[in-house]
Order: C-alpha cells, then structure tokens, then sequence
C-alpha cells in the first residue's frame, strides 16, 4: 500500500481522510511494515466500504487486512438502520461464520509425548475433511431447521457436548433471530451430509502446546499454563453458508439500484436492514450461524470420543468459541449516546473487553478470549478483548496471519510430501487427505501471525496472552 | 486462424482466479469449467462415468458466467462429483450445459480444496482483440 496515500495518526494507526464520496475516514490499524505490505486493494476496498450508507465513525481494517471481495478481509464497518444503514452479503463472506473454538485438554505435553502417532491417527478417523467427505449425520427436512434455529443448543440437546459448554461460546451457542425458512432448499441439500465436517482450504483440527504465556494473571483465569496441551478447530457454515452467501450477493448485486444504492463496487452487494431483502438475508444469516456453531458443537464432540480412546484422562473443556465472519447487532456509543448497530466483521474478531454485558459470567471481569489461528507450522495466539477496542474498532481485532502468497505460487515452491516431512522433522504430524492442500497451505504462504498479534496489541485491539505452537494437525 | 481453447489459473491474494478462452462464447464457459475442476484437481484424472444436466439464466453474460460456475459448485458438493468434460450452448441470456464426471475419490483425484463459491472479483466475459472469446473471475476457497 502507498503510504503517502494514508494520514499517519500514530505508529499504528493509519487514516484514509474522507474524499469524493465517503462518508466517514478509513482507519487502518498496522504497523509501518505491515501497512506497506497490505495490497493496494486494500486501501481501495476500506474507501469503498467508507462510501456506504448508514456507516457510522469509520471503515476499519485490522492489521492482518487482505485484499476480498468487496470488503477487505480484516474489515470492520458498522451501520445505523435508522439513517439507512445497509446489511451487506458481501461483508459478511461467503463462508458465514466461520470461526474458532479452542479447547483445553487437562494434559501437559508429557501426557500425550508418546501417544501423538495414535491421536493424529484416531482424530483424522473420526472428523472428515477434505473434499467430497462426508458426516455420519444426515437431516432431514425437520431436523434441518431445528438446526438453524437452535445452532449448538441444538447439537447439545442431540447429544453432542454439554450444556456448560454453550455458556463459552458466543451468543450462548444460539444465535436469535434466524429464520430457517429464509434458507433456500439448495443451501438446505448443500449442508445434508455436511454436518461435523471440518471441510478444507485454511480450516483445521490442531493438537497444540502453549509454549509461552505473556499474561499470567489472564492466563490463569483462562486455566492456560505453559507446556499445556490444547485443542482448536477452525472451521465455519460449509456448504449451507456458502450457498446463502452466493445467492444474497447476486440478489443484493441486482437489486441495489432499485434501493437507491450506487455501489462503488458490486460486490459490496447490499440492502437496507429494514427492507424485504435486508431482513431476509439477516434471517438466512443468522441460521448460517447457528449452522456453524453446531458443526463446530458436533466435531467438539467427535475430538472428545477420539481422545478418550487414546488419552482417557483427558477432559476437554470449552474455552471459547469464536466467529470471525458475522454481521451482528450490537450497542455501541455514538456522539455521546448509545445505539444499536449492524456490526460487520469479515475476517475479524469480536474482542470485548471486560465489564461488556454480553460476555458470559466466567470472563466478565477479564475480557473474552480472542482466538487467532496461524499455520500448520508457527503458531497460533490466544489474546483477550480491551476495554479500549469498542472506542477504537466496536469491539474488534484481528484473526489471523493472512496468506502472503498465492495458492498458485504455493505450489510451485513446495509439494505436499516435503511441507509434511519437514514438518514432521520438528515433531510437528500432518494429516490430510490431500498432498497438494497441504502444499497450497504451506506454512512459508503465510504472513508472520506474531507481528499480526503484537500490532494488535499496541493499537488497543486485544492483549496477548499465550503463543499455542501445533503438534498435530488435521487439515481438509 | 482459429483461436485455440484453453484454460488457466491466476492468482489473486487468498483465493484463486479461473480463465477459460476459446474460440466462442460457448467455449470459453466451457474451459473456465475446466479451470474450476482445476483448482480442485487435474481435469485429466477424473472419468466420463455420469452426466448431469445443468441450465441457468442470468441478464448479462457476466453474472451467465458467475451463476455457471456457481450451479457446477453446487452439483460437485451435493453429488460429491468432479467433472472432467462440459458441453456448452447459450441462447440469448440462457445457458444450458452437460457436464460429465464422476464421484470424488481422494486417493487417485487428491482434491486440493473445495470451493465455495465464484465471485465477482475480476469479473470479466468478452471479445479479445484476436476475436476470441475470453471468460474469467476469482472463486473463493
């Protein structure tokens, strides 16, 4: 990105000042290195999101932005129905939802030193992945909309996990307001045998060690000592939200003009939140949510009977679970009073601080866990939400490391066997159906997370709290 | 001289972007359909076992193209298919194909990634100066 295009508030924050049509500044969060690497796309996707109506204080990116589809990955922007604020398809993505849940074991790397082999073996039998894999559940048409209405209540009501694993996880595990008969029969038969699928491209099952604690009151609070085994899954709405989100960009895409909108790009596709189309998407929406919540509730509990079989002592207990593709409504201050926002995040976290009234009891007097996921062979961070991210980003950061080089690239450099041998060198076990997903995701096609997570946390957006290094790693 | 068919990746960022060129319209929507299977896997390895049917309708050959892409995503996820072959017609604003392949299988197809949907990135179906025909876009993954 052309530094001389952006205003320089700080060492890490950035502004694009408002021109031509926007109605509100862009705000970037990097530092010097990171925003000079951000691809130029990126400073034209946040000015664009600027332009939107309704938008309220900014265009956000986080300091993994990358270049997306319409915002960028890494973009935070909230709107005001009440001054014609938009919902946006193309803001929330295509795969709705999707996000990370990480789970303690009880066991240190001694426990499970010896037994790594049969784990990633056991753990690669019971999640499916990849493409063409399908689950054990199949649903019916009844079972389908219990489903998106209940999400993860609805996968522990079935016997997947327990009821104390839906206090952590966001919205209580059931996100309110879905409205399965917005879900079209297609995105229905897309996710028939998906359920408790991992599906593949950047998603994963890791085994992972925390090998350095940065806050020790915070991670004691989150029970993370270093040498701990932990347990995190990415992964998001499959086939279901993949399908809503094609079929809501196009319908957005086509039916702007009639709303009065001129998008600055078309797949900024969106709608007025108080209109027929609007409201529509946020019920399709939302059940995609619960879709992911119950996917990620369902492999929860295949990861659980794996472990049992191989490590029976170990207890694995929910810390949190995360989305970073969502559109949400949430209480914010503006101007002196408070209101209540459609809040977009693609490609970032939500990061409440402590005191925030929608954090479960555990975490309120701390902050909620923010999970960031990394690659097959760095390291993946678990920070907590500031108090100083709603002023700065409506309660925000970012999730990831972002890809620095194109699959294409990726797999000229690497193959499949070498990324797993190699990896296999630093005791690090790769599982995957497919060589050339694993070269495609090799972990040099990555961004460095850590310089992602500490200009996180020098902008105020999270704190970092533990650094998680894989041992075992299930990819699609 | 006739235009040669042929199809190709490009990159962009975090996904990837499919091209198809061809001598006709109907050509180059039916390489971009290779390039799909691409990203997925190497078209040559996937048998002409089943066809399937496949019609669409969009108002300009842009979004034609997007909802092709999209209704073969949609056939290859719920048949748990590849395709290795496509026969194209369009009339006016209506597409109607066959596509022929057969069910994924991860040992000798090795699919690389699944995808989720065609995108308006780089969206872009039209004459070249050659009078060929070009089609492309990016696909998320």
């Amino acid at each position: 990105m052309d530094l001389s295009l952006l205003t320089r508030k700080s060492d890490i924050e950035w502004w694009i000042e408002p021109h031509g049509r926007m109605r509100v500044p862009g705000i970037i969060y990097a530092t010097e290195a990171l925003a000079r690497e951000m691809d130029a796309k990126v400073y034209q996707q946040v000015t664009n999101v600027a332009m939107l109506p309704g938008i309220e204080r900014a265009s956000y990116a986080m300091p993994d932005a990358h270049w997306g589809y319409g915002f960028p990955i890494g973009g935070v922007a909230a709107f005001d129905a009440d001054r014609g604020g938009v919902v946006s398809a193309g803001g929330v993505g295509f795969d709705i939802s999707c996000g990370v849940r990480t789970l303690c074991t009880g066991l240190t790397f001694q426990d499970i030193e010896l037994l790594k082999k049969p784990l990633a073996h056991e753990l690669s039998r019971s999640v499916p992945a990849g493409v063409g894999s399908v689950g054990r559940l199949h649903l019916d048409d009844r079972e389908m909309d219990a489903m998106l209405a209940g999400g993860a209540r609805w996968a522990v009501e079935r016997g997947y996990g327990t009821a104390a694993d839906l206090e952590r996880i966001e919205e209580h595990g059931c996100m309110a307001g879905a409205k399965p008969e917005e879900v079209s029969a297609h995105a229905k038969k897309r996710q028939r045998d998906e359920m408790g699928t991992l599906g593949s491209g950047n998603h994963y099952l890791e085994v992972q060690q925390v090998v350095k604690v940065f806050d020790p009151a915070v991670a004691s609070a989150f029970h993370l000592r270093e040498r701990d085994i932990v347990v995190s899954i990415h992964c998001g709405s499959r086939g279901l939200g993949h399908q809503i989100g094609t079929e809501f960009l196009k319908q957005m895409a086509v039916s702007a003009k009639d709303y009065g909108i001129d998008l600055p790009d078309r797949e900024l596709a969106c709608a007025p939140i108080d209109s027929p189309l609007g409201e529509a998407y946020l019920g399709a929406m939302r059940s995609a949510i619960n879709c992911a919540l119950a996917n990620r509730q369902i492999i929860t509990h295949l990861v659980r009977k794996a472990f049992a079989q191989i490590v029976p002592t170990a207890e694995l207990s929910l810390l949190y679970d995360v989305s970073h593709n969502t559109c949400k409504v949430e209480s914010h201050q503006i101007d002196g009073g408070v209101k209540r926002l459609f809040v977009h995040r693609k490609g970032a976290t939500r990061a409440f601080g402590p005191g925030h009234p929608d954090l479960p009891a555990a975490f309120s007097s701390i902050g909620q866990p923010v999970l960031i996921g990394g690659t097959m062979g760095t390291a993946s961070y678990i920070l907590v939400g500031s108090l100083d991210s709603l002023a700065r980003s409506f309660g925000s950061s970012c999730h990831g490391a972002g890809r620095s080089m194109s699959r294409h690239q990726a797999l000229k450099q690497w193959s499949g066997r070498q990324v797993i041998d190699e990896l296999a060198s630093r005791g690090i076990l790769i599982r995957s159906p497919s060589p050339r997903g694993v070269a495609e995701e090799a972990p040099g096609a990555y961004k460095d997370v850590a310089a992602v997570v500490d200009a996180a946390d020098r902008a105020g957006l999270s704190r970092t709290v533990a650094r998680l290094e894989p041992i075992v790693c299930i990819k699609g | 001289m006739s235009i040669a068919a042929r199809w190709e990746h490009f990159d962009h960022g975090a996904d990837i972007g499919v091209r198809g060129v061809g001598p006709t319209k109907q050509a180059a929507f039916e390489q971009i359909a290779l390039a799909l299977t691409g990203v997925m896997t190497d078209p040559a390895t996937v048998r002409l076992q089943v066809a399937v049917e496949i019609g669409c309708e969009a108002p300009t050959d842009e979004l034609l193209v997007v909802d092709w892409l999209n209704a073969l995503v949609y056939e290859m996820a719920t048949r748990h298919m590849l395709f290795g072959t496509f026969a194209v017609t369009i009339e006016g604003s209506r597409l109607n194909a066959t596509a022929w392949g057969e069910r994924v299988d991860a040992v000798r197809h090795e699919p690389a990634v699944e995808i989720k949907g065609a995108t308006y990135t780089e969206l872009r179906v039209g004459r070249q100066e050659d009078g060929g025909w070009l089609a492309q876009c990016v696909v998320d993954v």
